[in-house]
């Protein structure tokens, strides 16, 4: 008798206190950018990709969701040939974000993925690659790599000098 | 740990106040990194010694247990003595490993995510290991220009960090002179005087044995994976006979890289760049992926012209099996780059009257001839290691760097020992490789070489005679006979060369006499069989002399010897045969008969076939002849036994699972041999199967089922795994096609696993799919092994040596023995290229690319000589 009294004065004292539940998808949480949510591929300032194909966010992977291969423009630049992620698998863990040296791999505060059917969950590059910079602004890999590549000579590169003239004594 | 060696032979030292024993010969970085100590060092290499160029190695040694100042020296340049005392994990000398890492650092480039070597890394593994962690100098960095270095290696001299290792091994070891290092200061630069492509066909190893990314696999390059992501498994390169262990590594169903695995009596460190970079081959795009048939004709020929047709494996051994049935007689011609297995399954299927070794007729008769001088002896065919401790060599007919391009770097490490010799006078220890060479001054071991045509390594031999095959032939005999006068004689026509034989045959002679190990390397390069009695003649001389000779033959292909073994009749007979309308079907098992014989002979025999069955990887003009073509694995996608010129069994281990119908072709003439019956059904015959049916009914051949563990080892219950630890993205690589993944396929022939599962430590030297160690993720993780530690003395070494010589030669061979063929000959003997000469590399766009260079060469050279005179 004195439980169900004691219950009743706890839903009594509840009804009065702040709401924390959502009525989703009418009303939309916040989410901060730096929540782990849908993985994106985004691109340079230049509006190049980002990605060099390091397969760094592969190694990392904990359930090795993620496949690409590496390929190479006329110019030296390094991208993925195809890149896939197997969302069906992904455990959102950041981890790829985390060693990606370049800023290419970044999860976004989007969780909204839910499919039918498991195949519909398999991300390749088109479905990845956004055309923005993403949460991380103004980095560009090859502007910092020692690296020649096109539009982007030896020792053009940031804090880089003029190349060697082998052929020259002078100190 | 050392139950092998005598206490005696071991001397204390101290490492942190802790003893150790270890082997008297050697420097303190080398006993450090055999105990197990992680010491960061970069200019030394097993293979080239010390130089202390790179001052990375410091530890500090005390006087004694009193001394608690010590003082740093480097380590890879002082030698063990007893009693020692050092320490490597002192803060000094942590502190100044640390800093010189920083220094190295400074104008390394910010590459590593683009940088091939990224992930298997010398400098990372180092950098780590001293914890350098953050670039403190804000100045900018030095940059380089690169330079084109040809399509097998690539140059990103930015990330240097003058070791110095690849000068010293493309000029020290492999005798290059197109690679050194220019300008001076902190510009130094290595490369070439100007862009082109790297003459030594040794240039491949400078991917391995740079220790950052300067040198990189250019063809990897194209298809680029990390180390971590290749499915690898243990290899025997099939692009020649010497037979040098590989790691071949896959990823996405194409082969991706071959590197080196050690084999202290083979490669031990070193790979030539056919067998590096001629891989390529699997993935070509002539691989036949199924099995085909021409739609049949009521005339039972072979139309032309018409489109075959897919029709699978069940349907293709059932026509098979249709066709065997009825056929009036069946030939079976094997192949000398095709397994021991391969061959023999397919003897087994035609019986042993109708199978044909697949020889050209000429290379038949010497194969024999070879087989009964290797086993009757009394000389002893040495392994490559045996090769490189020579202290005299002759060349009789073979151009070594052409055909056997590793045995020719080993003779090149022979005529080395010299300087040893002199340095070990002078009490200089041999791991110190400046004071070596400049105690020794140039000076060499005695090399002989005699062939038809100038080979590259004339520039450090003694004497180079230069003959036709019955010239050299004859040199042979005389020298035979000067060692040891009971030798046949050969008269000494007058040879047009105007070369005085019986003086060159005296000083050869007198040499080989002298020296303590003198090896003959001779081989089927002539095409004569004059010249290999000449050198059994040779070493058999030897041998009652005094010496103990060894005597190498060099063989063309990757199981010559093996088919050479099996037995099987010639060629011309199954020409014969076939004209006789003995038989009417034929198998053929990987090859491309249009090498091994004329083109109207083999255009007849084909034309007077019913039915030509082939089994091959690539499209050849034999293949275009098959009614029914079955898709072979290659070295790569099935597993077998090659027996190498040395008469040295060894396994090679399937690397990835083969899509289509592609199989081993002893898995396809098992399948045939159980359509047929002629094994019950149900059962299932595995590798292990193959090779002791093999060894049952070829003694000599029984020990090659010990060549590698069987299928049933397993080290505490596991399989060695294909895949690293590291191995990413199993849930994502086969999603694409469809979400759901493949169980991981069972491998029941090999004690390898496709997985990442497995024994982690390291396996016997035969199973290694990679090396690695915690801290040491670069091809240096070798040093790490229990092969190079030292650990392991009694796990064996891959493979197993077949022939041992029974001492049986009834006596010298005498020249009226051998037929007439050989004492007329009118055709020029066959010159050899080491890119162009092997009919499966030239199908690698790399290797192609290099054989039209050197045609180009020649012509503009030539020219150029031309416009000089």
């Amino acid at each position: 008798m004195l439980s169900i009294l004691k219950s009743l004065w706890t839903v009594l004292v509840t009804m009065f206190r702040k709401r924390v539940t959502i009525q989703y998808p009418e009303e939309r949480p916040y989410l901060p950018p730096r929540w782990r949510g849908r993985i994106i591929l985004s691109r340079d300032p230049d509006g190049k990709e980002r990605c060099v194909a390091c397969h760094l966010c592969s190694a990392a992977c904990p359930v090795d969701c993620i496949a690409l291969q590496a390929a190479e423009d006329e110019t030296g630049r390094r991208y993925p040939a195809f890149f896939r992620i197997n969302f069906s698998r992904c455990i959102f863990c950041g981890y790829c974000e985390e060693a990606c040296p370049t800023y290419a791999i970044q999860l976004t505060p989007d969780f909204e993925m839910g499919e039918y059917l498991r195949k519909n969950l398999v991300y390749e590059k088109e479905n990845l690659l956004i055309s923005g910079q993403g949460k991380y602004h103004g980095y560009s890999f090859y502007r910092v790599a020692g690296l020649a590549v096109g539009g982007k000579d030896k020792g053009e590169a940031q804090n880089e000098e003029k190349p060697v003239d082998v052929k020259s004594l002078l100190p | 740990m050392f139950s092998v060696l005598s206490v005696k032979d071991m001397v204390t030292i101290y490492i942190d106040s802790k003893p150790y024993e270890v082997k008297p010969d050697q420097n303190l970085l080398q006993a450090c990194l055999t105990l197990g100590f992680d010491l960061p060092y970069f200019c030394w290499h097993p293979a080239m010694h010390s130089v202390g160029a790179c001052r990375q190695c410091a530890v500090k040694l005390f006087k004694d247990e009193k001394d608690t100042r010590g003082r740093i020296v480097m380590s890879c340049m002082t030698p063990v003595a007893e009693g020692m005392r050092l320490s490597v994990d002192d803060a000094e000398a942590r502190s100044f490993r640390a800093s010189v890492i920083e220094w190295l650092m400074l104008n390394h480039p910010h590459d590593c995510p683009v940088c091939d070597e990224g992930g298997e890394c010398h400098l990372q593994d180092m950098t780590v290991m001293t914890g350098h962690v953050y670039r403190r100098k804000r100045f900018p960095k030095r940059t380089h220009r690169n330079q084109y270095l040809g399509p097998f290696v690539n140059h990103e001299m930015n990330r240097c960090i003058q070791c110095y290792r690849c000068v010293r091994f493309y000029r020290g070891i492999a005798g290059g002179r197109d690679l050194n290092v220019f300008s001076c200061h902190d510009n130094v630069y290595f490369g070439r005087h100007e862009d082109g492509a790297l003459e030594s066909e040794f240039s491949g190893n400078l991917v391995e044995v740079c220790p950052t990314g300067v040198f990189t696999d250019k063809t990897l390059k194209r298809h680029y994976t990390r180390k971590w992501d290749l499915q690898t498994a243990p290899s025997v390169c099939v692009h020649c006979g010497v037979g040098c262990n590989t790691i071949a590594g896959e990823r996405y169903g194409s082969l991706r890289r071959i590197l080196n695995r050690h084999h202290r009596d083979v490669n031990s460190y070193f790979l030539c760049d056919r067998g590096r970079f001629g891989y390529e081959f699997v993935n070509s795009e002539k691989r036949i992926r199924s099995a085909t048939c021409l739609p049949f004709s009521a005339s039972g020929g072979k139309p032309h012209g018409e489109e075959s047709r897919k029709i699978g494996k069940q349907a293709a051994v059932d026509q098979i099996t249709k066709i065997l049935a009825s056929a009036k007689g069946v030939i079976g011609i094997g192949s000398p780059r095709a397994s021991l297995e391969t061959n023999f399954l397919l003897r087994k299927l035609v019986g042993p009257e109708n199978f044909f070794a697949g020889l050209s007729d000429t290379e038949h008769r010497l194969v024999a001839r070879i087989v009964a001088i290797l086993r009757e002896g009394p000389a002893r065919t040495p392994s490559l290691q045996d090769i490189r401790a020579a202290d005299a060599v002759l060349v009789l007919g073979e151009d070594a760097p052409n055909t056997a391009p590793l045995l020719a770097l080993a003779i090149r490490q022979s005529v080395r020992n010299k300087q040893f010799e002199i340095a070990a006078k002078m009490r200089l220890p041999a791991w110190d490789d400046n004071a070596v060479r400049n105690s020794g001054a140039g000076a060499r071991s005695p090399l002989f070489v005699a062939t038809p045509y100038a080979t590259r390594i004339d520039d450090i031999a003694l004497r180079a005679f230069r003959a036709d095959p019955v010239g050299i032939a004859r040199l042979g005999f005389a020298i035979a006979r000067e060692i040891e006068p009971s030798a046949p004689e050969l008269p000494l026509a007058a040879d047009g060369t105007g070369q005085d034989i019986p003086a060159l045959a005296r000083e050869i002679a007198a040499f080989l006499k002298a020296a303590k190990h003198p090896v003959i390397v001779s081989g089927t390069g002539c095409l004569n069989e004059q010249v290999l009695a000449a050198a059994a003649n040779i070493s058999r001389a030897l041998c009652l002399a005094g010496p103990s000779a060894q005597l190498s033959f060099v063989l063309p292909e990757c199981n010559t010897l093996g088919s050479g073994l099996l037995g099987g009749r010639t060629l011309d007979e199954a020409f014969t045969r076939m004209q006789d309308g003995l038989a009417d079907t034929v198998i053929i098992a990987e090859n491309d008969l249009y090498r091994r014989a004329g083109r109207r002979e083999v255009d007849a025999f084909f034309r007077k076939a019913r039915h030509v069955i082939v089994l091959d990887h690539l499209r050849n003009p034999t293949v275009e002849r098959a009614e029914i073509v079955l898709p072979a694995a290659t070295f790569a996608e099935s597993s077998g036994t090659l027996v190498s010129s040395e008469a040295r069994a060894q396994r090679f281990f399937q690397v990835f699972l083969a899509e289509g119908d592609v199989q081993a072709g002893w898995e396809w003439f098992d399948d045939l041999q159980r359509s047929m019956g002629k094994q019950p059904p149900g059962s299932e015959t595995r590798l292990d199967d193959v090779t002791a049916l093999l060894g049952r009914e070829f003694p000599l051949l029984a020990p090659a089922s010990s060549a590698a563990p069987p299928a049933s080892f397993r080290v505490a219950g596991q399989k060695i795994p294909r895949q690293s630890h590291r191995f990413s993205g199993r849930t994502a690589m086969t999603a694409g096609a469809d979400v759901h993944e493949p169980k991981p396929a069972d491998d029941a022939d090999t004690a390898l696993a496709y997985s990442m599962e497995g024994h982690e430590g390291a396996p016997p030297p035969a199973l290694t799919p990679r090396y690695w160690s915690p801290g040491w993720n670069s091809v240096q993780a070798l040093g790490k092994s229990p092969q190079e530690t030292g650990e392991e003395t009694n796990s064996g070494e891959s493979g197993v040596r077949l022939i041992e010589p029974t001492g049986s030669a009834p006596g010298y061979i005498g020249p009226e023995t051998i037929g007439s063929e050989d004492w007329e000959a009118t055709v020029a003997p066959p010159r050899y290229r080491i890119f162009g000469s092997e009919e499966l590399s030239m199908q690698a766009p790399a290797i192609a690319e290099m054989a039209r260079r050197a045609e180009d060469i020649p012509r503009q050279a030539t020219g150029g000589n031309a416009s000089h005179e």
